[in-house]
């Protein structure tokens, strides 16, 4: 600790002062430039993650003592209504699982037919939303649930409306997650009515996403659904990242720049799944085109993956992709 | 003075206003959050000059960065500018009324913001929405019942 008596006035000691500040003014500009352009930092704030995790948990607590309240006041009735309609809205997407089961037979079969590779298949965790609010001037969020849950560094987060991000950091409690929306976040992405592959970038706001140098002739329109392309190998394919709210030429004239809202609610306080993609499996040359689909190793649904033995938490039934995965990944995603 | 040793405040203080930065908020009201930890250092700067003072404010800023996810060395160099600007006018703040010296505290917190906007402006990064030029004011309001608070917790030996 610094030590500064002093009477008022000018004295010597003003000029110790000022070369005290000076130096700690460096210090801290050296610390934000690392920080800003190098992300040597990254392995400290790993390190320090561990130290403040008691902070975050405890700032957590007021709201999951309020959950918990909440719930234990929770009357007969009101329970009895939400399990009426939770079964109602089970029973609805049963069907469409049944439904989408079959889409994925027959996208098995004439993926067998074109000699395509089957997709890996997909399985995820439900991990609590810690929380907090952080950095305001960044969209990261907190999960409550970390390295001893099986949570890895580069695991795409998704929540039922779409992909929310992924994870750039884990403590033994807790991971962060990088949400599409920060600055730092690029994820190539394809439109699901043509095609058209392009990238989606975070500005730093929570309810819009920018699709930039869209070429003037490409088939894209406002209104359009935009999904992750799996280029990169990042992010898996197939996942809802936005829709095109509008387009407007760039500075140049030659591209269009888009508006996207995110399809994913970021609602704090929730559950989110984290993906984990299981091995792709080998590629195997096509079948003959008989039509015989259990020839082909797709990614139709199977029964719930179990989780590992030491996973706390529940492993949902796993998410089917909806797009192909274009066989050469390209090291792309992230800026740096 | 108070030179009994009352010391167990400061880290304790420190270490609410980390918690209550972290604090889940409503939405709408998010940019009022008041910046806690300038207010807590704020005061001890002028309450214990031997104990506290630009090293003090930097270490507080490095940890509340790293607490927060923020860009780390932001906080600290907020903190440490505006301790020595405090430790500048100390002087004069001690003998203010207590209005006054809630309305240097506001100018501070204004400063304080004015800084952050300009690392931002710098490096490229997205501004704060416009309700977050109002934390000041919140700041300010808060400074008069925490000066007296912090004040009754250390036996309000003050000499004036």
């Amino acid at each position: 600790m610094s030590s500064f008596a002093n009477p008022a006035g000018p004295r010597p000691g003003d000029v110790a002062g000022t070369l005290r500040l000076l130096a700690y003014l460096a210090l801290s500009v050296v610390l934000i430039v690392l920080d800003h352009r190098g992300g040597w930092l990254a392995q400290a704030r790993a390190t320090a993650g561990v130290v403040v995790q008691p902070l975050w948990q405890l700032a957590g607590l007021p709201s999951r003592l309020g959950q918990t309240m909440r719930e234990d006041a929770a009357t007969r009735a009101t329970l009895a209504e939400d399990n009426r309609r939770l079964r109602n809205e089970l029973l609805v997407m049963g069907a469409r699982q049944a439904r989408l089961q079959v889409e994925a037979d027959e996208n098995a079969r004439l993926r067998g037919l074109l000699g395509a590779a089957g997709r890996g298949r997909l399985d995820v965790q439900l991990a609590p939303i810690l929380d907090i609010d952080l950095d305001p001037a960044r969209q990261r969020l907190l999960l409550n649930a970390g390295a001893s849950e099986g949570v890895r560094q580069g695991q795409s987060v998704i929540d039922a409306g779409g992909l929310l991000g992924q994870i750039i950091a884990v403590t033994p409690g807790t991971a962060t997650v990088l949400l599409l929306t920060d600055l730092d976040h690029a994820v190539p992405v394809s439109v699901s009515r043509s095609g058209v592959r392009l990238v989606a970038y975070g500005i730093g706001r929570s309810d819009r996403l920018e699709l930039r140098n869209i070429p003037v002739s490409s088939d894209v329109v406002v209104g359009d659904v935009v999904v992750t392309s799996g280029l990169g190998g990042r992010f898996p394919p197939g996942f809802p990242v936005g829709t095109i709210l509008e387009l407007r030429p760039d500075d140049s004239h030659a591209f269009l720049v888009g508006a996207l809202e995110p399809a994913a609610q970021l609602d704090r306080g929730r559950d989110v799944l984290l993906l984990r993609e299981q091995p792709r499996t080998p590629l195997r040359p096509a079948p003959a085109a008989t039509g015989n689909a259990d020839a082909v190793d797709a990614g139709a649904p199977v029964p719930p993956a179990s989780a590992p033995p030491d996973d706390t938490q529940p492993a949902a039934p796993p998410a089917g992709a909806a797009d192909g995965q274009p066989p050469a990944p390209q090291p792309q995603g992230r800026t740096p | 003075m108070n030179r009994r040793g009352r010391m167990w405040l400061l880290p304790v203080s420190v270490l609410i206003a980390l918690l209550l930065g972290l604090l889940p908020l409503p939405q709408p009201v998010q940019g009022l959050r008041p910046y806690w930890l300038a207010l807590v250092v704020a005061y001890w700067v002028i309450e214990e000059p031997e104990r506290v003072g630009l090293g003090f404010a930097f270490l507080v800023g490095v940890l509340a960065d790293l607490v927060s996810g923020a860009l780390l060395g932001e906080q600290a160099l907020r903190l440490v500018v505006m301790a020595f600007i405090l430790q500048r006018f100390r002087a004069q703040l001690r003998f203010f009324p207590l209005a006054q010296q809630a309305l240097a505290i506001g100018g501070l917190l204004l400063n304080d913001r004015v800084v952050a906007a300009a690392i931002h402006l710098l490096l490229g990064l997205p501004q704060l929405p416009w309700p977050y030029w109002l934390a000041p004011l919140v700041g300010m309001l808060l400074w008069a019942p925490l000066f007296l608070l912090f004040d009754a917790f250390r036996q309000g030996r003050r000499s004036r």
